[in-house]
């Protein structure tokens, strides 16, 4: 017996750690028969591991202050080292968290798993279900962007339906509207939340450990031979799985990291202005359609907030005595279409009520809501008790090991099916504007790198026509090396700006810039900017390009979607000029690019058209400073999980070999 | 039919190798994985690229009259710029080497043709508290140059320690005459992190 076993059983004879852990992660008696679905719970516990780590990390910069909320997030954005990574890994790991947990929870659905004597384990899962939802929420808030603020106002007023509804909430706002300490207590539950849901995860891994593992079959284990220790062979399965599970969720950490944003959270909170489309995140349309669907402020409340509670019922809804919808051939087709109706109330979610179904005879969203919201509670409340007395089952298997039945797996068609369901609904809405004319741009794409003369163009021409309106406050001039400009260049463009600094007898005086320094913005301050412009104020341009739907192309198309003579049937207002592009079609800006502008260093004088591109290449580049080093990285990731997953794959088939 | 059955039953020395191999190459790839994903985490309690951008200011001396001296923040740090009167540059060279706790000439901690000015890092090499004496009003110590109140070290007119328990002399910030009557403390350009 070598020195480190001794003191490992010195130590467990004391404190029983390591034998628990020999009992949880290695000898553990589990079902041989597990299939990949049973893959997301463990991918779960990973998911929030990994959350808690990256949002650990970020909290050391982040600053909960309504002030500099907005900002320390693009602080992280743009100088913290690798807090592009660390920001985009935990905000696209929310998605994966629940993408990972809902279909944890399909999955119990369909084989039954919540049956006893696994009624408690099912609750606590509901629990952390529960207690998810709101760290997502909290979390969602603290960029402090418009969606972060109009989301944490909606979301809030839910309780205003219950009795003392205003006090509740601003006794939840800490005043009278979402404000700094709204902001601060969201950041400080958003960081204990999480601590608690490893306290709930502990308890529901007790439990699970208890009777063990549900399985495809539904039936409980008879004999030794049904089961197999957890490892290696299903340690080597679960690494199977997160390797899969890393390349998606690598994929959009590096190559398309706000595709489950919404542009307009890169705009500042404003509490004066609600953006024209809100919605939640995508995890939470489900349950925003079924809010919606009912025209009563009070029944479409309670309705949304009953959707998750009926979920702790579920056991006691189901009476059925087979647990494996394998073995009930109707509540297998229900199941499948209770999953099609969750996916239509998401997609419903997303769209304006009064968005109309062409290809559905003109139904409307509102309609085609009502009746998925009708169904969401029918498959509960209606499917699972009815199912249970009236549904013929098949005949169960005497034993894992012996399955009687060799049937089809039908798993891909139904996701197909699905898929296909839901891709048949396409929205119309009445739009002002038309569609955006697509652009060719270097960034683009996987492999697209900034161009860097465009950048340079785009530079001179942001300095000698945008910049008299409009900030860049987030820029930095040494920033500006990522250009192609060397250190004294930087000097020199920092060098004709001026900003406010204090003399050494405390006046205010103005001196040249440093490469240190960020952009100044033209105006000393909103008002100022507002007075100067006709009341409107010229927004910042540093994040324009991620800040509104349609990004590049859509600054491209307004920059050169300005028309001399409006349609007759359009009045402009004083002031404004006509736009095709803008939202309504009049804008405060005049036109901002004349053709001659310009000239560039090789003498030639770019059209408008050549001009807008360039300024808009520039845009992208302040709006995504980061985008070059992060496809860099992002192929290294990639390769390295391919690699991995191909590893664990042969692993396992080599370790599995056994069992089969 | 004997030839078949050795067939199908694999050698026992030979199967636990190759899967050894495969275990010890993952486990291999998975360490290093494991240690390149810690990487950003760690990174990221690094200096951020402001900060590091932050690494130079200019200092006028010519406000500063002989034996008085200020005191200028970079990097976050109090750095001392002392105008020393002849006397005291005197005092500084010719100290016994011998005697010193942490040798080393007065030249060697002034730039050459500026000997009256002495940059030091004003925090005490013992742990970090910032010495008296930058002002001619507080305690200068025996040796006349500075005296950490915490713990009683004493500093000399070129900043060398001269009694403990601080085991080293002051630290010299890395820095250039841009004029005579003006430097340039952190030289090192950082364009963009």
């Amino acid at each position: 017996m070598d020195s480190v076993t001794k003191i490992v059983r010195w130590i467990d004879y004391r404190l029983p750690i390591f034998s628990f852990m020999d009992h949880a992660l290695r000898e553990y008696p589990t079902p041989r028969n597990l299939n990949y679905w049973w893959n997301f719970g463990s991918l779960a516990g990973i998911t929030l591991v990994l959350m808690i780590l990256s949002g650990i990390f970020l909290a050391m910069h982040y600053d909960p202050n309504t002030h500099e909320a907005f900002n320390s997030v693009e602080y992280i954005m743009r100088n913290v080292n690798f807090g592009w990574f660390m920001r985009y890994m935990h905000a696209n790991g929310a998605t994966m968290f629940f993408i990972v947990v809902y279909i944890h929870m399909f999955r119990g659905l369909y084989y039954g798993s919540y049956k006893s004597p696994r009624e408690v384990l099912w609750i606590l899962g509901v629990i952390i279900l529960l207690l998810m939802m709101a760290t997502a929420f909290m979390g969602y808030v603290l960029p402090w962007g418009q969606m972060s603020y109009w989301g944490a106002t909606v979301i809030t007023n839910l309780f205003s339906v219950f009795p003392f509804g205003e006090g509740i909430v601003e006794w939840l706002w800490g005043g009278f509207s979402v404000d700094a300490p709204t902001l601060n207590r969201f950041f400080v539950l958003h960081y204990l939340l999480p601590f608690l849901i490893i306290g709930v995860v502990i308890l529901h891994l007790v439990a699970l450990h208890q009777h063990g593992s549900n399985n495809p079959l539904g039936i409980e284990r008879k004999e030794p031979r049904d089961s197999i220790p957890f490892h290696p062979y299903y340690t080597v399965k679960d690494l199977f799985g997160l390797g899969v599970f890393s390349l998606v969720w690598a994929y959009f950490i590096f190559f398309n990291p706000d595709f489950f944003g919404e542009p307009d959270n890169y705009i500042p909170a404003n509490p004066l202005v609600t953006p024209p489309h809100i919605v939640p995140e995508w995890y939470f349309l489900p349950f925003y359609a079924i809010l919606r669907s009912i025209p009563n402020k009070l029944f479409g409340v309670i309705a949304m907030f009953s959707a998750v509670m009926i979920l702790f019922f579920v056991p006691w809804l189901d009476r059925s005595k087979v647990r494996s919808a394998a073995f009930r051939p109707i509540y297998k087709w229900v199941f499948w279409g209770f999953v099609v109706d969750c996916f239509i109330l998401g997609f419903v979610g997303a769209h304006s009520p009064d968005d109309v179904y062409a290809n559905l005879g003109g139904l409307s969203n509102q309609f085609l809501g009502q009746v998925t919201t009708l169904i969401y509670f029918a498959f509960f409340l209606l499917a699972l008790p009815l199912l249970g007395l009236y549904e013929k089952t098949r005949p169960l298997p005497t034993s894992l090991s012996t399955p009687v039945l060799q049937n089809m797996n039908k798993t891909p068609a139904m996701i197909l099916f699905l898929l296909f369901s839901v891709g048949q609904l396409t929205s119309l809405n009445a739009s002002d504007t038309p569609p955006l004319p697509h652009q060719e741009w270097s960034f683009l794409g996987p492999t697209g790198t900034f161009d860097r003369t465009d950048l340079q163009h785009g530079f001179q021409i942001y300095k000698q026509v945008c910049a008299t309106c409009h900030g860049l406050e987030h820029v930095r001039f040494r920033d500006l090396a990522a250009l192609g400009y060397n250190a004294e260049e930087i000097k020199a463009i920092a060098a004709e700006h001026r900003v406010e600094a204090l003399n050494d007898t405390g006046d205010i005086i103005e001196r040249p810039c440093l490469p240190t320094d960020k952009f100044p913005n033209p105006y000393k301050n909103e008002q100022a900017g507002r007075a100067a412009n006709n009341g409107a104020m010229p927004p910042d341009l540093s994040l324009m390009v991620k800040a509104r739907a349609g990004g590049a192309n859509y600054i491209d198309a307004l920059l050169t979607g300005y028309e001399a003579t409006p349609p007759k049937d359009i009045e402009l207002a004083e002031g404004m000029y006509y736009n095709l592009y803008f939202p309504g079609n009049q804008i405060a800006m005049p036109p901002p690019l004349t053709e001659g502008l310009v000239t560039y260093d090789d003498g030639s004088k770019p059209s408008i058209n050549q001009m807008a591109h360039d300024v808009v290449t520039f845009l992208a580049w302040t709006a995504e400073p980061e985008l070059e080093a992060r496809k860099r990285l992002g192929y290294k990731v990639l390769i390295y999980f391919i690699v991995f997953t191909g590893l664990m794959y042969f692993l396992m088939k080599r370790i599995w070999a056994r069992v089969e | 039919m004997t030839n078949q059955s050795i067939d199908y039953s694999p050698p026992p020395q030979k199967e636990p190798t190759r899967r050894d191999f495969l275990l010890l190459t993952t486990g291999a790839l998975g360490a290093a994985g494991a240690a390149c994903f810690a990487w950003p985490f760690i990174d990221s309690m690094n200096p951020a690229a402001d900060v590091l951008a932050q690494s130079s200011i200019d200092v006028d001396l010519s406000p500063i009259p002989a034996g008085q001296a200020i005191t200028v923040v970079w990097r976050g740090k109090p750095i001392f710029v002392r105008h020393r009167t002849p006397e005291e540059i005197k005092a500084a060279e010719q100290a016994p080497l011998n005697e010193l706790i942490d040798p080393e000439t007065d030249q060697a901690r002034v730039q050459k043709g500026h000997d009256q000015w002495l940059i030091v890092v004003g925090i005490c090499t013992h742990l970090g508290c910032i010495p008296t004496g930058n002002k001619p009003t507080q305690n200068r110590g025996k040796y006349g140059g500075w005296a950490c109140p915490c713990h009683g070290s004493l500093y000399d007119t070129s900043g060398r320690v001269r009694r403990g328990p601080a085991p080293l002399n002051l630290a010299i910030p890395p820095y250039a005459f841009v004029k005579p009557t003006l430097i340039r403390i952190g030289t090192k350009e950082v364009a963009h992190g």
